[in-house]
């Protein structure tokens, strides 16, 4: 099984405020914590190595390409 | 505080006094009578060859150390005639628990079923395993054991190394076919074949107290994340033998080792943890660690065994343990070379199956100490989710990582014949033997493993009957199973554990791994199997 990147929500935006409302009023601190477990929770659900790592991947992919557009921007 | 030693006496040997032309010549030298030097020389010597142990001690070490020996380690000692002795005085465990604050968060049993000769462990000071192996080796007339000799020089010729080694009578020169060094975590001779030895060092710092009382702890390895008695560090509690009990503390990477060794200073934190101070300190030590492991395994004729070899953190028995899994690997290979049965390219499958199992053990052994020591606050948040989501997940439960335990690898070896056939279980080519109850028709054997040690502990055909009969390759030994003058296998627990049908056959090799195995074997490819297994190719 491959990591999926199509959209899997029939409401995209219903998903993403769910994760949005769990942070209101929390610290960052709290954040982080919030976001360690639910990140272990996730991944025990998917209960795929692969896609496990696929999707730590397209994350890194993520920052890299954020970290080079800040410095084109500097 | 007591300390718990065995002295031994140097004597002079007639090497010694042998002139510059005409030196000695071993077979093979083992250097470092530990654990593991001590089992590679029984092992060597119950298999005919005349072994010199040399060690730079006249004694054996003081304090516990190592403590935890696997049920590997024990069915290889079974095989060197001491596994019962270790047994009889060690403290035998299978349960751990995992604690959390003052909460247990989750208990795990490392051997769920019955129907095996040994336990998942036993804790035993190593003291006492020496004593045991030091025994065993004065009843063995074929090894030479030499204390107070301390290798100092090593040429490396073609065929032979020559040793140069100090006695309080001065130094003598040795020539030996093959060295083994097992002289621990810093191998002199490791530096003499100039090998690196690099790896990661873990900053925190451990404090291991074994405390003598009475208690009425059960006899679990029980390990604590932030403890009340131990705020914001972790806390192992074992039982040994003699009213012993073995406590580790994790302590600040910046704590000062000269003072918190002092007892006055140990006092009080054991004292927090046990609630009382009606205990004696019989030993105090601080650690740090390293995970770390040589390259090569094998230098020309020098090869490395146990700590000279690999190192890992103590948290998992994956120490000792596997040192003793090194041995056991070594001897039958080394044996068959020394006597030309099998080419010197079978020692090479020592690196490959070995090395392996080093990476495997460092690998786990740094996951653990990763997940007690998180080394950024994103670790520590992750472990704390982990903790947190433990007490009503069983995800989490299982993700806790206070150690986990030694259990033997899986060979993936150039000395394994691939499986043809299809198998919904049972121990697969590389994979160690499993136990399992049996019954003679004589009465006289109770457990697979002891059948196989009957068979002399050489290359052995497991088969199950009513298949077609193979004669077997000579020079291996049968274990039958069922049939007229077979094995009973009364529990039907051999048949479930090897996934037999009646006509299947596992090729086991001398270290009880095993080779091949096969439906319906026929002797075509059974001399295929050992000849691969012997590294005769």
């Amino acid at each position: 099984m491959a990591l999926s990147t199509s959209s899997n929500f029939a409401k995209p935006d219903d998903a993403f405020r769910a994760i949005v409302e769990a942070h209101r009023g929390l610290s960052d601190a709290q954040s982080a914590d919030l976001d360690a477990a639910l990140v272990l929770i996730l991944a025990n659900h998917i209960g795929d190595l692969d896609v496990l790592r696929e999707a730590i991947a397209l994350a890194q992919r993520r920052m890299l390409d954020a970290s080079q557009q800040q410095q084109q921007q500097q | 505080m007591a300390q718990s030693k065995v002295q031994f006496g140097y004597r002079r040997n007639p090497d010694q006094d042998r002139p510059a032309g005409a030196l000695a010549e071993h077979p093979v030298a083992v250097v470092g009578a530990g654990p593991v030097g001590l089992s590679l020389a029984i092992d060597l010597a119950q298999r005919g060859q005349s072994v010199v142990l040399l060690d730079d001690a006249d004694r054996i070490g003081e304090g516990s150390r190592a403590i935890c020996f696997s049920k590997r380690s024990l069915e290889f000692w079974d095989r060197l005639g001491v596994g019962s002795r270790m047994v009889d005085k060690g403290v035998v465990w299978s349960v751990g628990k995992i604690f959390h604050g003052a909460s247990q968060l989750y208990q795990f049993n490392l051997l769920p079923e019955e129907g095996h000769k040994r336990p998942a462990f036993i804790n035993l000071q190593q003291f006492h395993a020496e004593a045991y192996l030091v025994d065993r080796v004065q009843q063995l007339a074929a090894i030479d054991l030499r204390w107070r000799n301390r290798v100092i020089g090593l040429e490396q010729r073609n065929d032979q190394s020559v040793l140069t080694i100090e006695t309080p009578d001065g130094s003598y020169l040795l020539r030996a076919n093959y060295v083994v060094a097992c002289d621990g975590a810093r191998s002199s001779l490791r530096q003499m074949v100039g090998a690196e030895f690099a790896g990661q060092v873990f900053e925190d710092q451990f404090l291991i107290a074994d405390v003598k009382m009475t208690a009425e702890f059960p006899t679990e390895r029980w390990f604590w994340f932030d403890p009340p008695f131990h705020a914001g560090r972790s806390a192992l509690l074992h039982k040994q033998p003699d009213d012993i009990w073995r406590i580790d503390l994790q302590l600040h990477p910046d704590a000062d080792p000269a003072i918190e060794k002092r007892p006055e200073n140990v006092r009080p934190r054991i004292a927090r943890m046990l609630g009382h101070e009606k205990f004696d300190f019989e030993w105090i030590s601080l650690y740090k660690f390293q995970c770390r492991r040589m390259e090569k395994f094998i230098h020309g004729r020098v090869i490395f065994a146990g700590d000279a070899a690999h190192q890992v953190s103590p948290f998992g028995a994956r120490g000792a343990n596997s040192g003793l899994e090194d041995a056991e690997n070594l001897a039958w290979k080394l044996d068959r070379v020394l006597r030309g049965i099998s080419p010197e390219a079978l020692l090479a499958s020592y690196h490959t199956e070995r090395s392996a199992a080093a990476d495997e053990n460092i690998r786990e052994s740094t996951r653990s100490t990763d997940f007690m020591a998180p080394s950024s606050r994103q670790e520590a948040r992750l472990r704390k989710a982990v903790l947190s989501l433990a007490k009503e997940t069983e995800f989490g439960k299982r993700m806790i990582n206070g150690g986990r335990l030694s259990v033997p690898s899986v060979y993936d070896s150039p000395l394994s014949t691939a499986d043809l056939d299809s198998w919904r279980g049972g121990p697969r080519p590389g994979a160690s033997m499993l136990d399992a109850p049996i019954a003679a028709h004589a009465g006289d054997l109770a457990f697979l493993t002891e059948a196989f040690i009957k068979t002399g502990t050489r290359f052995a055909l497991l088969e199950f009957a009513n298949g077609v009969a193979v004669d077997p390759p000579d020079g291996v030994g049968v274990i039958r199973i069922g049939g007229k003058d077979g094995l009973l296998d009364a529990a039907g627990l051999v048949g479930a554990r090897y996934d037999a049908e009646p006509g299947t056959a596992y090729l086991l090799r001398p270290d009880g791994y095993v080779a091949a195995r096969f439906r319906h074997p026929t002797r075509t490819v059974l001399d295929a199997a050992l000849a691969r297994a012997a590294g005769i190719n």
